[in-house]
């Protein structure tokens, strides 16, 4: 029973890295003002470029910038349609999302010809599992030693570094005179603007975090915990990310949570997979599948009180008086 | 008047022009403020005021002339360097973030390093050193959109102290206030002239021009038509430079010829959507003949009351008797069956209720009344009959520009108003209910919407008007309530000097012990 929970809670935490990373993502650009609708094609573009780069080079910390690179790019389009063009975010994020989901098919046939998938990576081109010190020797140490080896030690760096991101997303939020800034340019950007500070390139800041961030996240799907890119594989998780972050209130830590929470029902669904429920018996695995979005659902609608997002999201700052 | 008004200009304004397309907001504008002086600057809405501070505080980028401060050339390209040449502004519309504590709303843009937490504790000092000097004390560690507006405005003047501005400019700064702040802005405002800083204060009320400035400069239409000297000007004159013509200030009326009731609230409870109790226990009543003018500081429930009385929101305990109809508030009623008992309502807020900004001027003229029989040809709107009527009202109330096509949006505030009002008031209504009638509307309408409102009155009708500009109900009111925190704190007669009223607005009940 004991082993059975440490081996969900250990693939809670895999499943809710690529969530967390896009959260933390979404966090800068809405605290921005900056809706982004298009974490998941972000992603998705991060993911294959990860693939095809870290196949071509061999080296999954190439793939990892070349994934950096192309997210950011898709942000600054996004950027350029919603901050200096002053168009609707929500429409610039969607088209993200298409352009990433064709793209990647499109170039991921043209140069590798396997139907969309980037090739299969072998161990080296790929982020493969850290041993922390001393889980081996404390492996048969009851309780402790499996908590240890199994849950905390035993991920690739990308999972250590989505949490650290958490402590230290919260502390530029909230310690930081960027932090400050970027807080009251998703709330009052005329305010911003009148104190002499620049709405525009403040908020473009924010949005290449946020591809920075995306990038991270499409990394860890196709070479963390993959071994390519295969066509469509953020399957929803940057929406699911979104969800997260209103679920969270738009802060940091609650946002892992959040993204924890996801990533056990998750993990749940897949344990679940073909086992019976004593009394019911054999469940139908699109149920467990489901349930992340059942979740979704009912908790937006009502169980998380009031999310207020930061007033200016979704609003183009435009230099007027009214 | 003060000693240090005259040691050379703190500002130098010299042909300062500026184009929006084809409008001209500003032409050719010379204007020289005096270091240590409060400066008004008056005129009309739509004048060139708020463009002309606009482009000092770099909002905006002059098309020609000169900036000098302090005698020294100026370029502003941006706020930023509009700070940097020691100008802060407090704007209408506070620039505040509401989710920010004082300090952190203090420190926005002027953080002292990368870290925050050495920043903060500096502002916090000098904030309080501030709030001494000044006499502004407020909380550090208040949530900026909690406080009561006055405070919030106070916030705003610190801001711009806080990054070393000498001169200040406050634009429209008594708006929002109680008579009892604005006056408390006077004095901090004379305690900023005594400390040598430069005020700008721009305003349309001539009552705060003569109480508090040394010099006013008028604006109209785009140009600087004037500047005087405050001790040897007075507010008759004033007011004939800013509309170009003399204007009657005060409301000539007849005695009222109050008839029997038309219009009777009882018991009036609403609650608003969080469940706060906005109105309680409101009655009151109206006869014929009259106009009972409900004043109070904004916020204080006038809103909720209009919304319950109109049939727009449902009340919790309350019914109104229009005429004869008595009509249940906490049911069955809505806007439209409250016309039909003959009460005609202009909406306090014109571009959220009173109009669709983006119809036409004949669009707007039929709204709310675009289902009667009149206006419909078949299943068609009439159209042809519609620009007709349109254009009949236009000529009576003087609209412009006469155009029935024009959208809404592209009207001039006195001038949307006035459509709301014709289409409200030629509907020859029993009762009217007038929320905030003048609100953003210049001098030379608000006199055309002031007749309009006698005229009502003196046709028999019931006049309930709401508005947050003492001055207007003590002007046009024949009795006056005033509310406070959704109560009605009590009724008096239009001769309640303003100390008076103020108390009452201010929740101060017994004026006798005040």
């Amino acid at each position: 029973m004991y082993e059975t929970l440490i081996l969900v809670l250990d693939s809670t935490v895999r499943l809710s890295t690529p969530l967390l990373f896009a959260c933390l993502a979404g966090l800068y650009s809405e605290r921005s003002g900056v809706v982004d609708i298009g974490l998941e094609g972000k992603m998705l573009g991060g993911a294959f470029a990860a693939g095809a780069a870290a196949y071509v080079s061999g080296s999954p910390w190439i793939g990892l910038a070349a994934a950096i690179l192309v997210s950011c790019l898709l942000a600054l389009i996004h950027g350029y349609a919603s901050i200096t063009q002053r168009g609707n975010q929500v429409v610039a994020g969607v088209a993200i999302n298409f352009l990433a989901a064709g793209l990647t098919i499109l170039l991921g046939q043209a140069w590798f010809g396997q139907g969309g998938r980037t090739p299969q990576l072998d161990k080296a081109s790929r982020f493969s599992e850290v041993t922390l010190p001393f889980a081996d020797s404390i492996q048969d140490v009851p309780y402790i030693g499996l908590l240890y080896s199994e849950l905390i030690s035993g991920h690739n760096a990308l999972v250590y570094i989505s949490f650290l991101a958490v402590p230290l997303t919260w502390w530029i939020i909230f310690r930081t005179r960027f932090g400050l800034r970027l807080r009251a340019v998703g709330e009052s950007p005329a305010a911003v603007d009148t104190a002499g500070i620049s709405v525009g390139w403040l908020r473009y800041r924010a949005v290449l975090i946020c591809g920075i961030l995306c990038g991270f996240s499409g990394t860890y799907l196709a070479i963390g915990q993959s071994a390519g890119f295969i066509k469509d594989m953020s399957a929803g998780k940057g929406f699911i990310a979104l969800a997260a972050l209103i679920f969270a209130k738009w802060k940091p830590v609650n946002a892992m949570y959040a993204c924890l929470l996801f990533g056990f029902l998750d993990a749940v669904a897949i344990r679940m997979q073909g086992q019976e429920i004593p009394g019911i018996g054999e469940v139908p695995v699109q149920i467990f599948q489901a349930l992340p979005y059942i979740l979704t659902v009912v908790l937006l609608a009502g169980f998380v009180g009031r999310a207020i997002p930061p007033k200016a999201s979704g609003i183009p700052y435009v230099k007027e008086r009214t | 008047m003060n000693a240090q008004a005259h040691q050379g200009p703190a500002i130098e304004l010299k042909g300062i022009g500026k184009s929006f397309g084809p409008v001209v907001a500003n032409k050719d504008i010379d204007l020289v403020v005096g270091k240590g002086s409060v400066h008004g600057i008056i005129g009309e809405n739509g004048a060139g005021k708020s463009t002309l501070m606009s482009i000092l505080y770099g909002f905006y980028t002059a098309d020609t002339g000169e900036i000098l401060i302090s005698g020294k050339k100026a370029h502003i390209p941006d706020s930023k360097a509009a700070i940097e040449s020691g100008i802060g502004m407090v704007h209408q519309h506070f620039m505040l973030v509401d989710t920010f504590s004082v300090v952190e709303n203090i420190m926005l843009g002027a953080e002292g390093g990368a870290m925050l937490d050495k920043g903060i504790d500096d502002a916090r000092k000098e904030l309080k050193r501030l709030a001494e000097e000044y006499d502004m004390h407020v909380d550090p560690d208040a949530i900026v959109g909690e406080l009561p507006v006055g405070l919030q405005q106070r916030v705003e003047i610190l801001k711009a102290l806080y990054r070393g501005a000498d001169i200040l400019i406050l634009d429209e700064p008594t708006g929002v206030l109680t008579p009892a702040e604005a006056d408390h802005l006077f004095r901090i405002l004379d305690v900023l002239r005594n400390e040598g800083k430069t005020v700008l204060l721009i305003t349309h009320k001539l009552r705060e021009i003569m109480h508090i400035t040394d010099t006013v400069s008028v604006m109209r239409r785009g140009e600087m038509v004037a500047t005087r000297k405050t001790a040897e000007t007075s507010m008759s004159e004033l007011a004939e430079l800013m509309v170009g013509r003399s204007v009657l200030l005060e409301v000539e009326k007849q005695p009222a010829k109050p008839g029997a009731p038309l219009l009777k609230v009882e018991n009036l409870n609403v609650k608003d959507e969080r469940g706060v109790m906005r109105v309680k226990n409101a009655s009151l009543e109206v006869r014929a003949g009259e106009i009972l003018g409900i004043a109070g500081v904004s916020g204080n429930g006038q809103s909720e009351l209009l919304k319950a009385i109109s049939g727009i929101e449902k009340a919790q305990t309350g019914k109104v008797t229009i005429g004869t109809h008595v009509i249940d508030l906490t049911g069955e009623c809505d806007a439209a069956a409250m016309r039909d008992y003959g009460m005609s309502h202009v909406p306090e807020d014109r571009h959220k209720m009173g109009l669709v900004n983006a119809f036409s001027e004949a669009e707007n003229s039929i709204l709310g009344y675009h289902r009667e029989p009149k206006y419909s040809k078949g299943l068609l709107l009439d159209k042809e009959f519609i620009r007709k009527e349109a254009m009949e009202r236009i000529e009576k109330y003087d609209i412009r520009p006469p155009s029935t096509e024009l959208k809404a949006a592209k009207f001039s505030g006195g001038n949307q108003q006035k459509i709301v009002l014709a289409r409200e008031i030629e509907r020859d209504p029993d009762v009217l209910i007038i929320g905030q009638p003048t609100r953003g509307v210049d001098i030379g309408a608000i006199e055309y919407i002031h007749k309009r409102i006698i005229e009502m009155r003196d046709a028999g009708k019931a006049v309930l008007l709401v508005s947050v500009e003492l001055d207007e109900i003590r002007s046009l009111s024949d009795r006056i309530m005033v509310m406070f925190d959704g109560e009605i704190m009590g009724e008096r007669g239009p001769e309640a000097s303003e100390q008076e009223l103020g108390l009452l607005m201010a929740g101060v009940k017994n004026t006798e012990a005040a």
